[in-house]
C-alpha cells in the first residue's frame, strides 16, 4: 500500500446536459425554446488507487450520470476524465478504449436486470474474458469462471445454472464476478446494494470490502444509503443537482460537515442515541434540473441564503478540516463549525 | 457431448415449462399440433405418399376427367376424392397443391421475418434518424393493403421476366411479395420489445466492456424478443398460405401445372354450378382446415408465452 496517494482517476469540470426537448416541428409550432437538462454540472474530483470514493445524494442529483460517464456509457458534454494519465475523451474509436475498458468495470443497481435472463451464469461471467480474449484455451476459460464464482462465494457449478435460479444478492455476486473477470483495477458501483434486503447488503458490502484489500481494487461508489457509505468509503462527495456540494474524507464529512446540505443530510440518518430528539426536517425539495436555481443551486432550501448566494454560484473551496466545500456561507465563516441545530 | 448435454437439458427444461403444461391441458391445441403436424408431413413426403403423379402429364387420361368420388356413384376407388377436368386425381393435387402452399407460406414468412427482425432491432437500437427513417417506410408500406402491395410486385415481375421465365420464377416471385408486404409487423414488435431491453442493464454491462453493437443486438437482445416474434410468424403462417391462395384463386399466383391450394379452388370454382362440386369443396376444406390448425397453435402460443394471462 506504499503508493495509495497516487491518484487513478483524475475528473475535472466534467458535465453533462441532455436535451430533453420536444421534437422540432412541436417546438416550432408551440413557439418554446430548447430545453437543456444539466444532469452533471462542473464537477472535480480524484480517486487514489485503492480507495473509494461514495458520491451521496438525494434521485436526480446526476450520481448515476457520473458514474455512466466514467465508464464510457456516456459522452461528458464538457470536462475530462483522466484513468492512470489517460484521457479518455481524447480516445476515439473502440480500439483504442479497449485496454482501457478492460482495466475498469462496472456493478449495476438491478441484479435482476442486470443479467442476461437467456445466458447461463458461466457465459455471462466469461463475457468479459472472451470479449478482450484474455484467455484462448476454453478449458482454461471454465477454470477461470469456477475461480471466480469461488471469489464471490459461489460455486463452480453455479456456472451451469441460469440467473433466474438465484436470489437477489447470489446475482449481485455473480454481477461482481463478472465485473472481476477482466481484472479491472477499478470499479464503477451504482447503488449496488438498493435493491438489496439489509442483511444481504451487509454480506455484499463486506464482500466487496475484501476484494478491494486482496485484489487492490479501487471503487467509486454511487448511494443514497449514508449507513452504507460510513460503512464503505474512504472519501466522501455530497452532490446537490448536478454539482458537489462537499468532498473530503468520510471521518471528516461525517463527524465535521461545512455545507448546510451535508448537515441537513446527516441529521436525517437515525440514530439511536437520539431517539425522541426534535430533528431537522429535509425541507423543500430538489428543484427541477432543466430550470435550476441562479447562484447556488442550494439556496431556495437552505437557511443561511443570503443575496450573494442568489445571484452567485459558489467555487469549492478547502476547509481547514481537510474537505472541500462550495459554500458562500461556509467561506464568509458565517457557519458554526458544529452540527445544524434543530433552531435552524 | 456439451451439445447432447445442452439438448437433454433442452428437453428437459421445455417437460418443465408451463407452456408444455399448458399445451397438455388443451384439447383443441394437441389436436390443432397433430393435424398442422400431419399436413406438413405430407406436404414433405408428398412424391412418396401420392396414389397418383399430377404433374406427369404423360399419366393423365383424360378419360377419367369429372370422376366423382370414391363414395358417389360413378367413383372408382383409385381416385379417392374423384378427378378434375383433366383426370387428375384430386386427393393427389391437394397432397401437393398443399406442399407448394406450405413452401410459399413457410418461405415468406422467414423473409418477412429475418427482415423484420433485422429491421426492427436496427431501429430500436440505435435509435435516431436510422429509427425515424425505417419506421416512416414502414407506416407509408402499412396504408397499402398487403394485397395490393402483392399485385404490384407480382405485376412488376411479371413485366421484368421474359414470358418463358413466368411459371418458373412465379413462386419465388409471391414468396417476395408476401415477403416484402408482412415483415413491418415483425419490425414494430421488436422495435418496441428492443427499445425496453436495451435500457436493461446487461445490456449496458455489455457496453461497458465494449462489445460491438452488432454484437450486443444479436447474441444480448435478440434471444430477449424472440418469444413474441414465434406467436407473430406462426399466425403469420397462417396468413401467408391464405394470401397466397387468394393470389392464386386471383390467378396471379403459382401457374397451373403446378397447382396450389389456391389454384385448385380457382379451377374448381368453374365447375361448382355444373355439378362437379367435389374439385372445389375438397381444397377448400382442407385449406380451411390446415389455416384454423395453424391459427389456433398461434393463439395458443400468444396467450401461453403471455406472462400476464398465466
Amino acid at each position: 500500500m506504499a503508493e495509495t496517494k497516487s491518484a487513478l482517476v483524475k475528473v475535472a469540470g466534467l458535465a453533462r446536459y441532455f436535451d430533453v426537448s420536444l421534437p422540432w416541428l412541436n417546438r416550432v409550432l408551440d413557439g418554446q425554446p430548447r430545453q437543456i437538462l444539466r444532469a452533471v454540472d462542473g464537477i472535480d474530483f480524484e480517486i487514489n488507487k485503492g480507495e473509494t470514493l461514495a458520491l451521496v445524494g438525494e434521485s436526480g442529483c446526476g450520481k448515476s450520470t457520473v458514474a455512466r460517464m466514467v465508464v464510457g456509457l456516456y459522452r461528458p458534454s464538457m470536462g475530462s476524465i483522466v484513468f492512470d494519465g489517460v484521457d479518455m475523451a481524447g480516445l476515439g474509436g473502440r480500439a483504442e478504449m479497449a485496454p482501457i475498458r478492460r482495466r475498469l468495470q462496472m456493478i449495476f443497481q438491478d441484479p435482476y436486470a442486470s443479467l442476461n435472463p437467456r445466458w447461463r451464469v458461466g457465459a455471462i461471467v466469461s463475457e468479459p474474458i472472451r470479449a478482450f480474449k484474455l484467455i484462448d484455451d476454453e478449458a482454461a476459460i471454465q477454470e477461470r469462471v469456477g475461480q471466480l464464482l469461488r471469489q464471490v462465494g459461489l460455486s463452480p457449478v453455479d456456472g451451469h445454472k441460469y440467473p433466474h435460479e438465484f436470489s437477489g444478492g447470489q446475482r449481485q455476486r455473480i454481477s461482481i464476478a463478472r465485473a472481476l473477470s477482466s481484472q479491472p483495477e477499478f470499479l464503477v458501483c451504482d447503488e449496488p446494494t438498493s435493491a438489496l434486503d439489509v442483511s444481504v447488503q451487509a454480506q455484499i458490502l463486506n464482500l466487496m470490502k475484501d476484494l478491494q484489500r486482496r485484489l487492490g481494487l479501487t471503487y467509486l461508489f454511487i448511494s443514497h444509503n449514508l449507513a452504507v457509505v460510513r460503512h464503505i468509503a474512504d472519501r466522501v462527495g455530497v452532490m446537490y443537482l448536478g454539482r458537489l456540494a462537499e468532498i473530503g474524507p468520510k471521518q471528516t464529512v461525517f463527524a465535521l460537515p461545512r455545507h448546510p446540505y451535508t448537515r441537513m443530510l446527516l441529521d436525517t440518518i437515525p440514530d439511536l442515541d437520539m431517539t425522541g430528539r426534535q430533528r431537522t426536517p429535509v425541507a423543500g425539495e430538489v428543484p427541477n434540473p432543466i430550470n435550476p436555481p441562479t447562484g447556488c443551486a442550494f439556496h431556495p432550501r437552505c437557511p443561511f441564503a443570503n443575496d450573494r448566494c442568489k445571484t452567485e454560484r459558489p467555487e469549492p473551496k478547502p476547509n481547514d478540516t481537510g474537505s472541500i466545500t462550495a459554500c458562500h456561507a461556509v467561506e464568509e465563516g458565517r457557519l458554526p463549525a458544529g452540527p445544524l441545530t434543530a433552531a435552524a | 457431448m456439451p451439445i447432447w448435454h445442452n439438448l437433454k437439458d433442452l428437453v428437459r427444461r421445455f417437460l418443465d415449462s408451463d407452456v408444455f403444461y399448458s399445451f397438455k391441458r388443451s384439447p383443441t391445441v394437441v389436436i390443432a399440433f397433430a393435424l398442422t403436424m400431419v399436413f406438413i408431413v405430407a406436404a414433405v413426403l408428398a412424391p412418396l405418399i401420392v396414389p397418383h403423379n399430377t404433374y406427369d402429364v404423360a399419366k393423365l387420361n383424360l378419360m377419367d376427367a369429372f370422376l366423382p368420388p370414391a363414395w358417389v356413384d360413378g367413383g372408382k376407388f383409385s381416385y379417392l376424392l374423384g378427378t378434375d377436368d383433366q383426370g387428375r386425381d384430386v386427393f393427389s393435387t391437394i397432397i401437393l397443391g398443399a406442399r407448394v402452399s406450405l413452401l410459399v407460406g413457410f418461405a415468406s414468412v422467414a423473409l418477412a421475418l429475418t427482415m423484420g427482425v433485422a429491421l426492427g432491432l436496427i431501429a430500436g437500437y440505435v435509435g435516431g434518424v436510422t429509427d425515424a427513417v425505417i419506421m416512416r417506410v414502414a407506416d407509408v408500406k402499412l396504408s397499402f393493403p398487403a394485397i395490393l402491395i402483392v399485385l404490384l410486385i407480382d405485376g412488376i415481375a411479371r413485366g421484368l421476366l421474359p414470358r418463358d421465365l413466368h411459371d418458373k420464377a412465379a413462386v419465388y416471385v409471391i414468396v417476395m411479395a408476401i415477403g416484402f408486404s408482412t415483415w413491418i409487423q415483425y419490425a414494430r414488435t421488436v422495435r418496441g420489445l428492443t427499445l425496453v431491453e436495451k435500457n436493461k442493464e446487461y445490456v449496458q454491462a455489455a457496453r461497458v466492456i465494449g462489445l460491438h453493437p452488432i454484437l450486443i443486438m444479436f447474441r444480448h437482445v435478440l434471444p430477449n424478443v424472440m418469444g413474441p416474434v414465434l406467436v407473430i410468424a406462426t399466425l403469420g403462417l397462417g396468413i401467408a398460405v391464405l394470401t397466397e391462395s387468394t393470389l392464386s384463386f386471383l390467378g396471379v399466383g403459382v401457374p397451373p401445372t403446378q397447382p396450389s391450394l389456391g389454384t385448385l379452388i380457382r379451377i374448381g370454382n368453374n365447375f361448382l354450378f355444373s355439378g362437379e362440386w367435389w374439385m372445389a369443396i375438397f381444397p377448400g376444406l382442407f385449406l380451411v382446415i390446415l389455416v384454423l390448425s395453424v391459427n389456433l397453435l398461434g393463439d395458443w402460443l400468444r396467450d401461453a408465452l403471455n406472462p400476464k394471462l398465466r
